[in-house]
């Protein structure tokens, strides 16, 4: 860090450079292609695991197993081939399923929670927030117990909507969080406004908050997919076959004897895409989320 | 509101208590569903744990089930592989913290520049972040770090590094070099927010008035990001103490319990060793442990945030 920092340290930058105003341009624009040579550098080192799976995915699995890496290859569809026939679809559904449901169920219960939280807040409001975010405190594993046993006693063991619970109460308290802090973002003259033209709360919900929030639900089903899609702690313990997701359709490579890198390497790719294109796609409102709306 | 409310209360004693009461239940209302799910699933089970702390019982073996006080918790801090655990898990999740908020400082001041692409380089950087913990897990033990095939030991063999065994020599490590890959993004993304928000003319004014670039990072940028890289590290530490998914995935806690951590040992009790009694002792102790950083962690969240609203 401190040669990054005297590199812009040179003394024609900071002091008394008012007479050289073009050296000083020149000096300004190779310090942005060595920072740009730095930056593409690290980039693509901390991308290179995903790049090389992608790039396995597509060789035969002899030609994934060399000591020497083989760059240029003969590019196969064999392995995805392989890996949609060896029945990942049921997994996908199951992952989708869970997904989407317990999103839909998270932001039907948090966004008026957020509300009662923010704009019209409840006495209580700060011990609420502090009761929402303990929960992510605590460990999971110590819930795992009687979760599995009730699951088993009601005969929901194995069984999607069990999942859909877990993940809702997973990803509530970032939901509520979150959409709390867009909700603050509503200007308070917009609602004084409403107020005084004496529009019912319905009609103030739909024509003035929501129109203000409407970025905010989308921000927060997305943190929430991604946690879904990704989660694997419950669905390996509370599920079998009939409700497992992709990860522990994962699991199956490193459980069989023998593992296969490259169909390995289209499995995870496969599994991976769908939230990697999504993060990708909402990398502004990616902060916020993670952050349980914290920083904008 | 406070104000107003007893001259209400003394001219129309009998109607004003019950309206009041209702407008306070009309603004609960809303809150109660999400409020109720969340004490349902997420403690419920918590008090459940509590109770099964206190009885020992094996998963196998029914009708085994009976009372037997505070004994499990005896045993459980009797038990030295839960000690090693624990210290394990004290070393991968502060180590992984640490380590992935050090490189995304960096990271973040390298994106913090402008350069050409620097759009592209920020979404080759997020992305370990967003891939699936268990196939990045399965990625770094197969791909990159396999004996023979693992393009680690490709690029170290130059240096005389053969066929090493990474996982079974460094098996912490291991874990940790995966969890730091995929932790590291989430930290670079939140300081890069903080030095987003610093305003520029300050750093203007302090580099006119002669100050260096080091002693300005020092005295002026470092403070700024001081609240990001807090809560950086407690959310990041949130989200790693519970990280079960790479030790799953890579070393099974192995060899030995040398790479457990307790949410996958506490897992083998419970899912493999069928002891439910004593895992359920051995969660509770974990919660309680929880319960005293968290105190500390939630004072600090809650100051950054009334901190970030007073600002906006």
């Amino acid at each position: 860090m401190a040669s990054a920092e005297q590199i812009r340290a040179e003394p024609g930058l900071t002091a008394g450079a008012a007479g050289q105003p073009a050296r000083r341009r020149r000096k300004r624009r190779t310090n942005s292609a060595t920072w740009g040579i730095v930056g593409w550098v690290v980039g693509i080192l901390f991308f290179f695991p995903v790049l090389w799976m992608v790039v396995t995915s597509f060789k035969t699995e002899s030609q994934a197993y060399t000591n020497t890496p083989s760059i240029v290859f003969s590019p196969t569809l064999s392995q995805y081939r392989t890996v949609f026939s060896s029945g990942l679809w049921p997994y996908v559904a199951n992952s989708a399923f869970a997904t989407i449901v317990s999103t839909l169920l998270v932001l039907l219960l948090a966004t008026p929670c957020a509300f009662a939280l923010s704009l019209r807040p409840v006495k209580k409001t700060r011990d609420v927030l502090f009761f929402f975010i303990s929960t992510k405190m605590l460990p999971v594993v110590a819930a795992i117990i009687p979760i599995y046993i009730a699951a088993r006693d009601l005969h929901l063991l194995d069984n999607i909507f069990t999942l859909v619970i877990l993940y809702t109460a997973m990803n509530l308290p970032i939901a509520v969080w979150m959409m709390r802090s867009f909700f603050l973002e509503v200007p308070g003259e917009l609602l004084e406004a409403a107020q005084m033209d004496g529009a019912p709360l319905r009609r103030t919900m739909t024509e003035v908050i929501l129109p203000v929030v409407a970025p905010g639900i989308a921000a927060t089903a997305l943190i929430c997919c991604i946690f879904s899609w990704n989660e694997f702690f419950f669905a390996v313990n509370i599920t079998a076959t009939q409700a497992a997701t992709v990860p522990v359709f994962l699991v199956g490579f490193i459980s069989s004897e023998g593992l296969y890198f490259a169909q390995l390497a289209a499995a995870a790719t496969v599994a991976t895409l769908p939230v990697v294109l999504a993060g990708w796609v909402a990398q502004r409102q990616l902060v916020r989320g993670l952050s349980f709306g914290a920083i904008k | 509101m406070t104000a107003i409310a007893p001259t209400v209360t003394s001219a129309q004693p009998a109607r004003a208590r019950p309206d009041r009461r209702r407008q306070g239940w009309a603004r609960r209302g809303p809150l109660l569903p999400a409020l109720v799910f969340t004490i349902i699933v997420t403690q419920l089970p918590f008090v459940v744990t509590l109770w099964y702390s206190l009885r020992s019982w094996s998963l196998v073996r029914p009708g085994s089930q009976h009372f037997v006080g505070l004994t499990n918790y005896a045993d459980v801090f009797k038990d030295s592989q839960f000690r090693q655990t624990a210290i394990n898990t004290v070393i991968m999740t502060g180590g992984t913290v640490l380590i992935a908020m050090v490189i995304g400082v960096a990271l973040a001041l390298v994106l913090d520049r402008k350069f050409l692409g620097r759009g592209v380089v920020r979404t080759l950087l997020i992305t370990p972040f967003l891939v699936m913990p268990v196939g990045a897990a399965l990625l770094w033990k197969t791909t990159m770090l396999d004996p023979t095939f693992g393009i680690v030991n490709f690029v170290l063999r130059p240096f005389g590094i053969g066929h090493f065994d990474w996982i079974s020599r460094f098996p912490l490590e291991s874990v940790m070099i995966e969890m730091i890959w995929q932790w590291t993004p989430f930290m670079m993304l939140l300081v890069l927010a903080g030095l987003q928000s610093q305003p520029k003319d300050i750093l203007e004014a302090a580099s006119c008035d002669g100050a260096r670039p080091l002693q300005i990072f020092r005295e002026l940028t470092l403070p700024h990001l001081r609240r990001y890289i807090e809560l950086g590290v407690v959310l990041g530490a949130i989200y790693v103490v519970n990280d079960f998914d790479a030790v799953y995935m890579m070393t099974q806690g192995g060899p030995g319990i040398s790479s457990a951590n307790l949410p996958y040992y506490i897992y083998q009790r419970a899912f493999l060793g069928f002891q439910v009694g004593q895992a359920a002792a051995m969660g509770v102790v974990v919660v309680v442990a929880t319960i005293i950083v968290a105190t500390f962690a939630l004072r600090l969240i809650f100051k950054t945030f009334s901190g970030t609203e007073q600002a906006a």
